[in-house]
């Protein structure tokens, strides 16, 4: 949880620099951490920021589907590269789905999202003891339109980092 | 009285059928599902002290606004009375009333001493110059007057149609408030009316779907408290609660009271597979019902206790199934287009009402416990969630409106698919679990 605010507060750093400094700039909204020289720890490979952003920590599903494509696999391929080499952290896969269902059905299908991700990190090798899942269901949409391209982006599988195993 | 009491029975039912008698004094006009609401007068009851003439003004309000919410009864408005009612006791001056077509009349008579209350009341065949049934009394403290007056509706409702009522009952529901992506939820209990908002939690941690036990003391719910989705079981009187306990690495949601209230039936998620289990609530001690790779979940009991209906994607898409409440096969009874979730049995038994996507909207509709005869009460953006109120008349429901200011709400409508209401909470409000009657 320390790394994780820690994140959080890295985050809003930037974009309060983004407000302060870069105002004239068309972008200026669209802060992009992978890029930014100095950008906090992003620069730092084993960060947990580093993670987030340039390895990627999450992975698109299709409308009902908990099947992995191609582009989730080289995701959780690099993923996996990383939580091998760095082996402070354990990692809670949050599953989520669009709106467009009941929310218990959307809770079970989170879980089977979260689940095809977890298992693909176990098969190549990440310890199972280091990942927990956890299914939000509809409970949590990453962008709120009701139109695919917000739908798109919320049937999610994160891996979210959770503090060093090391303390 | 019989013929009306028949034929508004009839329209209550599914089969919406023609009133056949035109001389009857009292009766419900059926056209194509459309049924004529019975006038009626509720006078404000008689005070027997200055003390208690607001009293008895509010609570003839909250029992015609009870009578007029059902869609059955149209209140014809003091304004157009010919005669007052001044003394419970007087005889009633039924031509004044027939004048002006009230059908039937509630009179009431309110005593107030110190902190206690005593509501009586009378209900008037009025075209038939007599009393239906002999008049009843209540007693309470005066900060529960609602319920009395939600007491003398029940009463009446059941007096002219013939059905337990459903006004002295409660809902637990989700308070929602925030935006969509930042969504604060907390347990909230209420009247069924809207009134008496109470908390249960704070929003710390989101809640999901609370349901009532079958004598309404204890709420089952699902919590994120821990950072998973666990079962609580709240005790509502003394808001104790506690957690029903599930492995690590597991998840459980979806939970119901078996109708005994002594067995939780609820979805666990194990290695990213959902199947359906029982646990015994004193005990701890769980069973598993269902072993299979799909999804099972929203599970509900029949009446009896006999049998569940839940949800299973097994074919591919979420479909309905039943099965023996201790488990083994399972018979898919959805067979429509679209995809079908939250099943949920009625108190009478003859209905299940459930949640259907299809072509981009969401209907609230009602079935036959085999799957015949399916009904769809509502249509729009996202409806969902179905919870029957405790005479297996009106079911409220879950309503959320598209796009980014997209808001969950509450609200009702009766197995006819006839007069849809929304239920007034101070917040948003989803996933409604209406309480039995209460004693």
């Amino acid at each position: 949880m320390n790394l994780l605010s820690k994140i959080s507060m890295a985050v809003a750093l930037v974009a309060m620099a983004a407000c302060t400094n870069n105002s004239a700039l068309d972008d200026a909204n669209s802060v992009n951490l992978g890029g930014a020289a100095g950008a906090g720890s992003t620069a730092d490979p084993r960060s947990p920021a580093y993670f987030q952003q340039a390895v990627g920590d999450r992975v698109l599903f299709e409308v009902d589907q908990s099947t992995l494509n191609d582009a989730a696999r080289a995701t959780l391929q690099a993923q996996a590269t990383w939580l091998l080499e760095n082996t402070d952290f354990a990692a809670t896969i949050e599953g989520h789905a669009d709106e467009q269902g009941t929310r218990e059905y959307n809770l079970a299908l989170g879980a089977r999202r979260a689940n095809a991700a977890r298992e693909f990190l176990v098969s190549r090798g990440v310890a199972g003891t280091r990942l927990k899942v956890v299914s939000y269901g509809k409970e949590r949409p990453i962008e709120i339109c009701s139109e695919e391209a917000c739908y798109t982006n919320n049937r999610r599988a994160v891996t979210v980092l959770a503090g060093g195993l090391t303390g | 009285m019989m013929k009306f009491l028949v034929s508004l029975f009839l329209g209550l039912s599914l089969m919406a059928t023609q009133a056949s008698a035109q001389n009857q004094p009292l009766r419900i006009e059926i056209t194509e599902g459309v049924i004529e609401p019975l006038p009626f007068a509720v006078p404000n009851f008689v005070p027997d002290s200055g003390a208690a003439s607001e009293l008895a003004a509010d609570l003839a309000r909250v029992v015609a606004a009870d009578l007029s919410g059902t869609g059955l009864f149209r209140e014809v408005p003091a304004s157009a009375y010919i005669s007052q009612v001044t003394g419970f006791d007087d005889p009633i001056k039924f031509a004044d009333w027939k004048a002006i077509n009230a059908q039937a009349l509630v009179t009431g008579a309110v005593n107030v001493q110190g902190n206690r209350v005593t509501v009586r009341f009378r209900v008037w065949d009025v075209f038939s110059d007599k009393e239906i049934e002999p008049g009843m009394q209540f007693s309470g403290t005066k900060d529960g007057w609602r319920r009395m007056a939600h007491k003398v509706a029940d009463a009446v409702y059941s007096r002219i149609t013939g059905e337990g009522g459903y006004f002295d009952s409660r809902v637990v529901y989700v308070s929602e408030s925030g935006p969509k992506n930042q969504r604060r939820k907390r347990l909230a209990i209420m009247d069924y009316d809207g009134h008496n908002v109470q908390y249960l939690t704070d929003s710390s941690a989101i809640v999901l779907a609370p349901r009532f036990s079958p004598t309404g003391d204890r709420v089952l719910y699902t919590s994120y408290e821990s950072g998973f989705p666990r079962i609580h079981v709240l005790d509502v009187g003394q808001v104790k609660r506690r957690v029903l306990e599930s492995a690590e690495g597991t998840m459980s949601f979806a939970p119901r009271f078996s109708p005994d209230g002594k067995t939780v039936v609820y979805s666990l998620s194990q290695g990213g597979n959902t199947d359906l289990y029982t646990m015994d609530i004193a005990s701890g001690q769980a069973r598993r019902l269902t072993s299979t790779p799909s999804i099972e979940t929203a599970p509900s009991y029949s009446p009896d206790g006999q049998q569940i209906v839940f949800e299973s994607d097994r074919s591919g898409t979420p479909q309905l199934y039943a099965m023996s409440a201790s488990g083994g096969d399972a018979k898919r009874i959805s067979f429509g287009q679209g995809r079908y979730g939250t099943p949920v049995w009625s108190p009478r038994g003859d209905l299940i009402a459930f949640t259907k996507q299809n072509k981009g909207r969401f209907h609230i509709g009602v079935m036959r416990t085999d799957g015949s005869e399916e009904r769809l009460l509502t249509a729009s953006f996202l409806d969902e969630g179905p919870s029957w109120s405790p005479n297996g008349r009106v079911i409220m429901f879950t309503r959320e409106t598209r796009g980014e200011n997209g808001r969950s709400s509450l609200y009702t409508v009766d197995i006819s698919g006839r007069n849809l209401r929304p239920v007034r909470t101070p917040d948003g409000g989803s996933d409604p679990a209406w309480s039995p009657l209460q004693n």
